[in-house]
């Protein structure tokens, strides 16, 4: 097995999970209804519990321990999209965001199911059914603001606008991908963007939306991130950090 | 040596702690059970993986079985094979409707919004209901609104 590109696969979908984690914890006491603020607040409980599962699986493999790879590494280390560190920006955003990311992983899941390394694919069968709540979620609220008012309209078509570009990141590559193909890891990349375009589509189209003919914004894959990410982290990390070895 | 009969007996004293009339094997949490000479295996697969109450119940299951007087004891958790709603007994039904909690629908392997509509009361059993939100107080549960009697109840949710 390629242990390198493995671990270069869990880091990808741990990193994800727990900076969007995170980033839904941010509307726990700010959400527009109290259902969105529950509703978000579970989502980000679910991402960071699942963040705890790919980051045991490096643990096995030989890396630090999940404590200390969520709380203890620097954003260059992160392989997370860049899509996930955004600000949690209007409530248009992050519903645009959240619905295009779990459209994503519906499909990745899917894909993840099949690993060949099957602590993985035990847990990709795991997830999905907890994910698929989220995309059910997503999808209604899509529909829902699309259609309602003028204005939320053209707050959600704002934010898709703004998010899907870097939604596309998420399938950002690198020279791990030959290797994560081959030994039948996950499938290919291109793959899972034909087959999350067309998931995604319909939902937006029917909702009276569009998505921009824009190029994918990259980088978060090879370690490149915005400012957005290094302030997350100072502020996710800050606890742990002051004392690192400390028990809990 | 013990048996799994004996061993599943005490692990009903297990709960989970917010849910704490239903046991860990009504909730059909146990994964498998190996007894190899004085050493007992056990495996949970739990509801949901970011679920808080997870270890405690796993400590709480190794507790119990050392009260037995097993020193050579493991309770380990997997995802093999997930856990579903289904898993629940008939017994662990109709103690989480007595709890107030609307127990999920059987399935038939493939959750989608049609198995959270019109869930009946726990409190009147009209089916007369709406679901409010998918999401809940705990990553398991729903609520919906009853018609009927007027007020919110929770839902452990279909997986």
């Amino acid at each position: 097995m390629n242990e390198a590109a493995l671990k270069e696969l869990l880091f990808r979908l741990a990193d994800d999970e727990v900076v969007i984690g995170h980033r839904n914890a941010e509307w726990t006491g700010h959400g527009p209804i109290l259902e969105e603020d529950i509703a978000f607040s579970s989502m980000a409980q679910d991402e960071i519990g699942h963040a705890q599962i790919y980051y045991s699986l490096l643990h096995e493999l030989g890396e630090a321990d999940p404590d200390q790879l969520a709380f203890n590494r620097a954003s260059a280390d992160f392989r997370c999209a860049q899509l996930v560190e955004l600000p949690k920006g209007d409530w248009a955003f992050s519903v645009a965001r959240q619905f295009l990311y779990d459209a994503v992983e519906t499909v990745r899941l899917a894909a993840l199911s099949h690993s060949s390394y099957q602590p993985l694919a035990q847990a990709a069968r795991k997830f999905a059914g907890e994910e698929k709540y989220h995309f059910m979620h997503g999808k209604s609220w899509i529909a829902n603001l699309g259609q309602a008012t003028p204005e939320s309209r053209a707050k959600l078509q704002a934010a898709l606008d703004q998010a899907f570009p870097y939604a596309q990141g998420l399938f950002e590559m690198t020279d791990a991908d030959a290797a994560i193909v081959a030994e039948g890891l996950q499938a290919p990349e291109v793959e899972l963007k034909k087959e999350s375009l067309a998931l995604i589509m319909p939902i937006v189209t029917g909702a009276g939306l569009t998505l921009p003919d824009a190029a994918p914004i990259e980088g978060g894959r090879r370690g490149r991130h915005t400012e957005h990410l290094v302030a997350l982290l100072n502020d996710m990390q800050l606890v742990f950090r002051t004392d690192p070895e400390a028990t809990w | 040596m013990l048996t799994q009969d004996q061993i599943l007996t005490a692990l009903q004293d297990v709960k989970d702690p917010e849910i704490p009339v239903v046991s860990i094997v009504e909730m059909g949490l146990i994964a498998d059970v190996l007894v190899e000479g004085e050493a007992v295996r056990v495996k949970i697969t739990p509801t949901f993986a970011g679920c808080p109450a997870v270890e405690v119940m796993r400590v709480e299951s190794e507790r119990r079985l050392r009260a037995l007087g097993v020193e050579n004891v493991s309770v380990q958790i997997t995802f093999d094979p997930p856990w579903n709603s289904n898993r629940i007994s008939a017994e662990g039904r109709r103690k989480l409707k007595e709890f107030g909690l609307a127990p999920p629908r059987l399935h038939n392997g493939s959750v989608d919004l049609i198995q959270l509509e019109l869930i009946e009361c726990p409190y009147c059993g009209s089916a007369d209901t709406t679901l409010e939100s998918a999401f809940g107080p705990t990553l398991c549960r729903a609520i919906h609104y009853c018609h009927h009697c007027q007020q919110s109840f929770e839902q452990f949710k279909p997986l």
